[in-house]
């Protein structure tokens, strides 16, 4: 074996050096730890992304605090309505959205399931009063699921809406030109689900598996869950108009089942009702 | 015990181990010590004796790897195949239903929202009541992910700094103890989670989970940086997860557990150790005590007890030793 050298005491002044160095080096480390976690702030500062947070979900600045990131709301929701946010949301990475156009929350789980998984309260039914929503987001009653309006009990339990469906493009709307819609609801190849009652009450199956052949387009207000959030009336100027009630708790149904590219009705998201 | 306590604590901080003053030496140790300088000669041909039937032994790290891969993969199965025996990631998840917690990510959120449901709490005290029995960094080398990675990753360093490639560069440990603090203090001043932003933990097992996503290419800077910068920079310097579950170790019974006697100082244990601070024990003439606890910054991950050959290293419960 062979005999290690005899160490010479290293000279103070590379021995110094070297720890100089050392405190240096890891300042700039911890620095650019901190840096980096800084720029998360980045898209919450410029609030340019507007998710749709999943039904009982806190105000967003409360949500993002108690999001713990896990995504066992994600995993319960039978839709797969559910995303996991990625790190272009900031301090939103991990945190669920639904992106309504791609996957809308049909509440085909006949509650919220999300609502139940949440580990930390950031989706609950009751919101402790210190965290209490905006007045706007308070739904004016117990939403009824149209799935159970036979039930004993046939309402969803939530107290605030998502946010609001809104016709955003009355141009493009099919119902105010006074055309129909024939076939899928939707592009051919659209992977979204939804609950059908009338085909089976409890799977939901892929809205392009569902034709329609409609005289006058009605599929937003007869694909919502929810009962009296939408109707065609009769506009001012005599042409048949989707209308949002205060009922309308913004699961986006309406946004993804619209046939018109891109959808006519949109919902807002965490925008509460305007009278 | 509560020197012991303390000295682990403050290894665990950031603090550098020192040579033990002449009067911590119990007299056993002591014995120990001249009877090794005494037999110097002799205790050579014992060695060779003992050890060379010694084969490479890799036991404690592949039930290790087996284990982390197994429960990573556990909450990808359970998820893809419905069959809810593990739901969530490691932030949070349910165990066939009881909910566990990460204490980290509990204390982000706890600091942050300021506001502690009774979920929140039971998933986070049984999560510490596991972590207190299974030895408390265990969490970082038996089921962290990015811990695996950078394992493997560590290799490709060590291959590249024997080739002179590339050289390693030593941080301040006491770093982590900075930014546990400043990340706890972002916690409660802004409201947001700051460090899930940036952990390679979070992002690495929602990945495994839900799909990948841009937040692994953070995870791939931080890989790449030990690769040719610095070896094992996050887990050793930085990453405030490993003194959250630290400080659980300090009160854990499952530890490595270092005799003296059998040890020929040969160093190995160190090498291979992803925080050889907690073997100073093992240089010759250190040891304060025959029988002495590994402290609470040590990952439990086995790799010093499998390269030892003498069995001066070894897996012990307190309490429980005597049975087994």
């Amino acid at each position: 074996m062979a005999v290690p050298p005899a160490s010479k005491p290293l000279p103070s002044r590379h021995h110094k050096e070297e720890a100089r160095r050392r405190f240096l080096r890891s300042a700039l480390g911890a620095g650019v730890v901190l840096g980096v976690s800084a720029l998360g702030y980045l898209p919450v500062a410029g609030a340019s992304q507007h998710r749709l947070r999943p039904p009982g979900a806190l105000e967003e600045d409360d949500f993002l605090a108690s999001c713990i990131k896990c995504g066992q709301c994600v995993q319960v929701c039978p839709v797969e309505a559910l995303k996991l946010a990625d790190m272009v949301d900031g301090y939103g990475i991990g945190a669920p959205y639904i992106a309504p156009r791609d996957q809308a929350c049909d509440f085909s789980c006949d509650a919220a399931q999300c609502i139940l998984a949440c580990p930390t309260g950031a989706l609950t039914y009751t919101k402790p009063s210190h965290m209490a929503a905006r007045g706007a987001m308070r739904m004016p009653g117990p939403p009824i699921l149209l799935a159970k309006e036979k039930d004993p009990e046939p309402t969803l339990n939530l107290k605030e809406r998502m946010g609001v469906a809104r016709l955003a493009r009355p141009d493009l709307c099919l119902a105010r030109q006074g055309k129909g819609h024939k076939g899928g609801a939707r592009e051919a190849g659209f992977p979204g689900l939804l609950r059908f009652m009338d085909v089976d009450r409890w799977r939901p199956i892929p809205l392009n598996d569902h034709p329609f052949d409609l005289a006058l387009c009605d599929l937003c207000v007869r694909a919502c869950p929810i009962k009296d959030a939408i109707s065609l009336e009769k506009d001012g100027d005599g042409r048949m108009t989707p209308v949002v009630h205060e009922a309308c708790v913004g699961c986006g149904v309406c946004e993804m089942v619209c046939p018109t590219e891109p959808a006519a009705i949109v919902i807002d998201a965490r925008k509460g009702w305007r009278a | 015990m509560l020197r012991g306590m303390r000295e682990s604590l403050r290894l665990l901080l950031g603090g550098e181990p020192h040579r033990p003053e002449p009067g911590e030496f119990s007299e056993e140790a002591r014995h120990i010590h001249e009877l090794k300088r005494v037999e110097g000669g002799a205790r050579h041909e014992l060695k060779l004796l003992k050890t060379q039937d010694a084969k490479e032994s890799h036991k404690w790290r592949n039930r290790r790897w087996i284990a982390l891969i197994l429960a990573n993969v556990l909450f990808l199965v359970s998820y893809k195949l419905d069959i809810q025996i593990l739901e969530g990631s490691l932030s949070a998840s349910r165990l066939l239903g009881f909910h566990f917690i990460d204490l980290n990510s509990a204390l982000q959120v706890m600091l942050a929202h300021k506001h502690i449901i009774v979920n929140l709490l039971i998933g986070t005290l049984t999560i510490f009541v596991f972590w207190v029995l299974f030895g408390g960094r265990a969490f970082c080398s038996w089921l962290c992910p990015y811990h695996l990675l950078a394992e493997w990753t560590e290799k490709l360093h060590l291959y590249l700094a024997r080739k002179k490639i590339v050289k390693d560069h030593v941080f301040h440990r006491g770093m982590r103890t900075l930014l546990w603090v400043l990340f706890a203090l972002l916690a409660l001043a802004t409201g947001y989670t700051v460090f899930e932003a940036i952990s390679p933990t979070g992002i690495l097992s929602r990945a495994l989970i839900y799909g990948p996503g841009l937040a692994l290419l953070w995870v791939l800077l931080l890989l790449a940086f030990e690769v040719f910068y610095s070896r094992r920079f996050w887990c050793r310097y930085f990453c405030p997860i490993g003194l959250t579950y630290g400080a659980v170790g300090l009160i854990t019974p499952l530890h490595v557990a270092y005799r003296v006697e059998n040890c020929f100082h040969e160093g190995d244990c160190q090498k291979v150790c992803l925080v050889p601070h907690v073997l100073s024990c093992v240089i010759k003439g250190r040891a304060t005590d025959a029988r002495m606890e590994i402290g609470a910054d040590c990952t439990r991950c086995g790799l010093c007890v499998d390269v030892c050959k003498s069995d001066a290293l070894k897996f012990e419960v307190k309490g429980l030793s005597k049975w087994l």
